[in-house]
């Protein structure tokens, strides 16, 4: 424990050696890495690589098999409130949005503060609505998702994970599922959001967004780390073989 | 070739060959060919019955039916045949009503365990599942009531439970509430109650409409309501109601509720049976649910059960709404099997009148009516509650 607490001065997450296997399909294969806080870190690699099987590990969508995560100071564990706590302090956003079709954009954003958080209904609302504003949306609050365009969706489903005021927010392919020019009203909201201060880790494809916004880029391949650096010299100097050719084929297009 | 344009009017398609008229024609010699049976049968009907020396009339409902029947609602062998119809008929809608509640809950409670992450819990629902859907009802009933029901202890030997609770071989007694002379007052209080409850009700409708939230409106009225039906009830001098013990005398127990052995092994068997296939029909629509609605509400932080209760099986009702019509409709219908263990229900009762007026046809169309008009009924309540739960979020 004691390295531990020296380095969680200003490291938010701590993945030491973490595996993981899908039955016999070995996905995660020893990552050790640490997020500072207030750290954008973008995630890429080739698809299949574990690049968001990692980022589900740390909210526990899925569950790693061996090695420690430790988030915040609280390690991930078979602990239920554990699990709980950690699910309160990380906010998740999915490549395929993931809104609760039956429920009004405003019910979306309400739901966990009210069920989880115990938040009086009209202050949720209050609170709900202006995350909804800060994110461009609040005229469609009584809309239902099937009602907005994807973008807009994804937009909301930005807001309903800020609205468990998360200290750490994961990014799953946020814009892959999008038409192409609903793509940058999403990518300016986390643009914002880097603004604020926000911890972030973004898997994602957008090497533009990288570039302009990460403080680092990892670069996984068959579940493990190949590469990590700041994006000016990832992009411009990689040195790794697999890293170079990724990039190469990345930024044809 | 190249005066060739296309064909623009349609009177230059022949008969045999333009849809709009096929169409008609088809329906048109399909309805003649339906009502030609109809007739068929019809006469073919007249005069068999002509046959036995019998008419179509349904004056005979007004004789003195002249059998007992072992339980319902108020009967004696002296009222007409009509009375005992509806006795049959009241007793199947009981059986129907109770069975389709408890085969609700039973369906539910099994249809979420299956999915579990239980080995145990979800294997026992498994079994249950399979053993009960693949046994024949008709087996099951009777199972129920020759090798359980009627194997309990004798009335002296009964299972007592809390002292009002009587179960043996000869059927279960339950204690039942008896008005007193207090009762009166009591429900005046009810009423004032009410009125009160009901203002509270509407105050806190303006407010959530207000506000645009969803909410539960009765969260005030309902706890008001029963505050002062709690406080009337120990307020008013002598208690309204008081609980009529089945009490032994003679040979058996008398007085309180009481359902027979025949009643309880045809409640079990039908709840059993259908709970089994509205496990199926619950566990098919959670799983219809995309696993992506699990994920995001695990990760805005909502338990296991909230996630059950808030986000699935809002969505799962959907899926599961039409099939559960047909499991009711199916539960309400093979009721009819009480003819195999004596339960009188409609057809059972029917039964005995055809047997005793040989008015087999009347009766017969007597009886489809009614499961019909009860089936129907059911449909139409579920279809409507069908239409409600899709209207929202489409």
């Amino acid at each position: 424990m004691a390295d531990l607490e020296n380095t969680s001065e200003d490291s938010i997450i701590i993945c030491e050696d973490v595996h993981k296997w899908f039955d016999d399909f070995h996905v995660l294969k020893g990552v050790t890495t640490a997020f500072k806080r207030g750290e954008k870190v973008v995630i890429c690699g080739p698809s299949g690589s574990g690049k968001s099987t990692l980022i589900r590990t740390i909210n526990r969508l899925e569950v790693h098999q061996r090695g420690r995560i430790v988030v915040d100071g609280i390690e991930l564990s078979d602990d239920l409130r554990n699990i709980e706590r950690i699910r309160q302090e990380v906010g998740m956003v999915f490549q395929q949005f993931n809104l609760f079709p039956h429920l009004t954009v405003l019910q979306n954003v309400t739901l966990s503060p009210v069920w989880v958080k115990k938040v009086a209904k009209s202050e949720a609302e209050s609170e709900a609505l202006a995350l909804l504003e800060r994110v461009g949306i609040e005229e469609h609050a009584h809309k239902f998702p099937a009602q907005i365009s994807g973008g807009q969706q994804q937009r909301v489903a930005i807001a309903r994970a800020l609205a468990m005021q998360p200290k750490i927010m994961l990014f799953d392919e946020p814009t892959s599922a999008l038409d192409p020019e609903m793509i940058n009203e999403v990518l300016d909201v986390m643009r914002e959001l880097a603004a604020s201060g926000m911890t972030m880790l973004v898997v994602t494809h957008e090497m533009g967004f990288a570039r302009e916004v990460a403080d680092r880029i990892i670069f996984i391949d068959e579940g493990a780390i190949v590469e990590e650096a700041v994006p000016a010299a990832f992009f411009d100097n990689p040195q790794h073989e697999r890293t170079q050719l990724f990039i190469s084929q990345t930024l044809q297009h | 070739m190249e005066n060739n344009s296309p064909q623009s009017a349609s009177d230059k398609i022949p008969f045999w060959r333009d849809i709009r008229v096929l169409r008609v024609l088809f329906q048109v010699s399909f309805l003649i060919g339906v009502i030609l049976l109809a007739g068929i049968l019809y006469t073919n009907m007249l005069r068999g019955l002509r046959g036995l020396g019998l008419t179509l009339n349904l004056d005979f409902l007004n004789d003195e039916a002249g059998f007992g029947i072992a339980e319902g609602i108020a009967y004696e062998p002296s009222d007409a045949y009509l009375r005992a119809f509806w006795v049959g008929v009241v007793n199947t809608l009981r059986v129907s009503v109770i069975g389709i509640v408890c085969a609700t809950i039973l369906g539910l409670v099994i249809g979420i365990a299956r999915l579990s992450s239980n080995w145990l819990v979800r294997n026992i629902a498994a079994i249950y599942v399979e053993c009960f859907r693949n046994i024949p009802l008709l087996l099951q009933i009777l199972f129920w009531y020759t090798a359980v029901i009627l194997q309990l202890p004798s009335v002296r030997e009964s299972f007592t439970f809390f002292g009002g609770v009587f179960i043996n071989q000869r059927g279960v007694y339950l204690p039942s509430p008896q008005p007193t002379s207090g009762v009166k007052i009591w429900i005046g209080c009810l009423a004032v109650g009410f009125i009160f409850a009901l203002a509270l009700y509407l105050v806190r409708l303006r407010k959530l409409r207000q506000m645009e939230q969803p909410g539960f409106a009765a969260k005030w009225a309902l706890p008001a309501f029963l505050l002062v039906a709690i406080l009337g009830w120990f307020l008013i001098p002598g208690k309204p109601f008081t609980l009529e013990l089945p009490a032994l005398k003679g040979f058996n127990f008398a007085g309180g509720i009481y359902f027979s052995p025949e009643f309880a092994a045809l409640l079990i068997g039908l709840v059993i049976y259908t709970g089994a296939f509205i496990a199926e029909v619950v566990r098919s629509g959670i799983q219809s649910v995309a696993k992506g609605q699990w994920e995001a509400a695990k990760a805005i932080g909502l338990s296991e059960f909230q996630t059950l209760r808030l986000v699935i099986l809002p969505q799962a009702l959907r899926v599961i709404a039409p099939p559960l019509t047909s499991q009711y409709l199916n539960l309400t219908k093979n009721s009819s099997l009480a003819v195999a263990i004596g339960f009188p229900d409609l057809f059972n009762v029917g039964n005995t009148m055809m047997n005793q007026t040989g008015q087999s046809i009347p009766i017969f169309a007597m009886i489809m009516m009614s499961y019909l008009f009860i089936s129907l009924t059911t449909s139409a309540y579920m279809n409507w509650y069908n239409r409600r739960i899709n209207r929202i979020g489409r």
